[in-house]
């Protein structure tokens, strides 16, 4: 059902825990869905420094959250914000169609987090 | 990597003996049981010796056991058979934790012009019997209650439905595929007309079951042709199947007793280890289940996780039903006992065998805690009250 690259993740996931004074947290999903991300941005001008996140779901929620944090760090925000569900996908070597929005789940967070520091650094 | 197979409710292993005893009908004695001559005649005597195996399990007549290709089959066998009899417009009563099987048949006859009761269950999972009596209806043609639930292993008081449903001339089914071989199936203890079984769930090969249908029932057949099983479902018999069904059934009925005796010790180690994880209970009822079945939520964390973290270890197990696993929808027999859906997703179903022993249960109670310890660090809640308190977000 799942790839070896996304079940090798799910196994050992990276970046995962909470960032203490993150510049942005991004917190989306639907637990009456069974699948919530919380993704936790540093961020040193403009780019993203360091990157972790927290999931509760299934094994593709869980490997599409990992392999975001991989996918963005060292980006600035802009380059960041282009990737796309399915470039997480394809990452992935594939997601199984009934997973799809487990990558958009990744990206949702992402852009979550975006505004959250955006917001926090108006102030 | 050594394996522990603990998903005896989606499958068992074929049993060696029960191997041996079909071989020779895939080979040698390959004939067609309607067939006249001596091939045909020795295949055609094999079934009917596996008819009276299965009869013994079910105290009933040989004649009241008509083969099928499964316990789906015998489920849709048993409602749209007795349905086709009554004709349109008729009312039905089923529960609503029933295997999908009947449940999908039930709403597929709703479709098609009958009425159909869906009984609540509590939160064990028990059909209350006086519900049945109140749903029952001048044009009730069917009751339908499984004898025990493949998910959380309740078993149902099916003496009480059933005398319930004799009293007023109400035909009652009850799909008893996890539940046969496994505890007493006798039909005149407990009152049903129709019984339906699979034979791999009780170390039977695939693909063969059986529908028990009482002497003097109405009822249609589904498949037509050529007549087989006395005109009530047609195609050549699945000779070897069935002989591997008669077989296990053979098995089955002398190791009950033994074997549930040693599934229950086993069954409530598991369980009263396991429930010393935090956040975490049992669902179905602690006593009147089935003895190879232990059924738990943890909390703040999904099972399929947690199934596929077990698997990495060689831990075979299901959050509840095989059926479903690919369904991104919580079950639905844990919603109906009242559990939330972020509750229902944390499910884990660990189901026995006669094969399982002391030393595998120890082993899997030392390695599923730091599982699901693993799937918590990960997971954002890390208390109810965050999870309750998380506002669900709109997803494109």
């Amino acid at each position: 059902m799942y790839s070896e690259k996304l079940m090798k993740l799910f196994r050992k996931p990276h970046n995962f825990g909470k960032i203490k004074n993150a510049d942005g947290v991004g917190k989306v999903g639907n637990k009456i869905c069974g699948d919530v991300m919380y993704l936790y941005l540093k961020v040193k001008d403009n780019v993203i420094k360091d990157v972790k996140f927290e999931t509760f779901g299934c094994a593709a929620a869980i490997g599409t959250s990992s392999i975001i944090t991989d996918m963005i760090k060292g980006k600035t925000i802009e380059e960041a914000l282009k990737v796309s569900k399915e470039d997480i996908a394809g990452e992935l070597g594939g997601l199984p169609p009934i997973k799809m929005h487990c990558s958009l789940l990744a990206t949702e967070a992402l852009k979550a987090a975006v505004k959250d520091y955006k917001g926090k650094k108006k102030h | 990597m050594r394996r522990i197979y603990l998903d005896h409710s989606a499958t068992t292993p074929l049993d060696r003996e029960v191997l041996e005893e079909m071989k020779p009908y895939f080979s040698s004695k390959f004939g067609n049981a309607s067939s006249l001559h001596s091939f045909g005649r020795e295949a055609s005597e094999a079934v009917e010796r596996s008819r009276e195996k299965v009869a013994a399990v079910l105290k009933c007549k040989p004649s009241e056991v008509f083969f099928t290709s499964g316990g789906t089959e015998a489920d849709n066998w048993a409602l749209k058979g007795i349905a086709l009899v009554e004709g349109r417009n008729k009312h039905i009563i089923t529960s609503s934790i029933e295997h999908h099987a009947v449940l999908h048949t039930a709403q597929y006859l709703e479709k098609n012009g009958y009425k159909v009761t869906y009984l609540p269950v509590d939160r064990y999972g028990f059909v209350n019997p006086s519900d049945v009596e109140d749903a029952i209806k001048k044009d009730t043609i069917l009751i339908s209650v499984m004898h025990a639930n493949n998910e959380i292993g309740t078993i149902e008081p099916l003496e009480e439905i059933g005398r319930i449903a004799r009293e007023r001339g109400v035909c009652f089914h009850t799909d008893g595929i996890q539940s046969f071989c496994k505890i007493p199936a006798e039909v005149d203890k407990l009152n049903v007309d129709l019984f339906s079984i699979s034979a791999h769930k009780f170390y039977g090969p695939k693909g063969i079951g059986a529908l028990y249908i009482r002497e003097g029932t109405k009822i249609e057949p589904l498949l037509h042709g050529g007549g087989h099983e006395r005109g009530m479902r047609s195609g050549t018999e699945n000779v070897p199947g069935i002989v591997g069904f008669g077989a296990a059934s053979e098995l089955g009925l002398k190791r009950m007793e033994k074997d549930s005796e040693k599934m229950i010790m086993l069954r409530d180690r598991l369980i009263k280890e396991t429930l010393k994880i935090e956040d975490s209970w049992l669902n179905g009822h602690p006593v009147k289940r089935l003895p190879n079945n232990a059924h738990f939520c943890f909390g703040l964390i999904e099972g399929e996780s947690l199934i596929l973290y077990l698997d990495e270890r060689g831990i075979a197990a299901s959050t509840g039903s095989a059926c479903s696993s690919k369904s991104l929808e919580p079950s639905h027999v844990l919603l109906r006992i009242g559990l939330k859906h972020e509750e229902a997703h944390g499910s884990l179903r660990l189901s026995l065998g006669r094969e399982n022993t002391k030393e595998e249960i120890g082993h899997v109670l030392e390695v599923l805690p730091k599982q699901v310890e693993k799937l918590r660090a990960i997971s954002p809640f890390k208390t109810k009250k965050q999870l309750a308190s998380f506002k669900s977000t709109e997803e494109d």
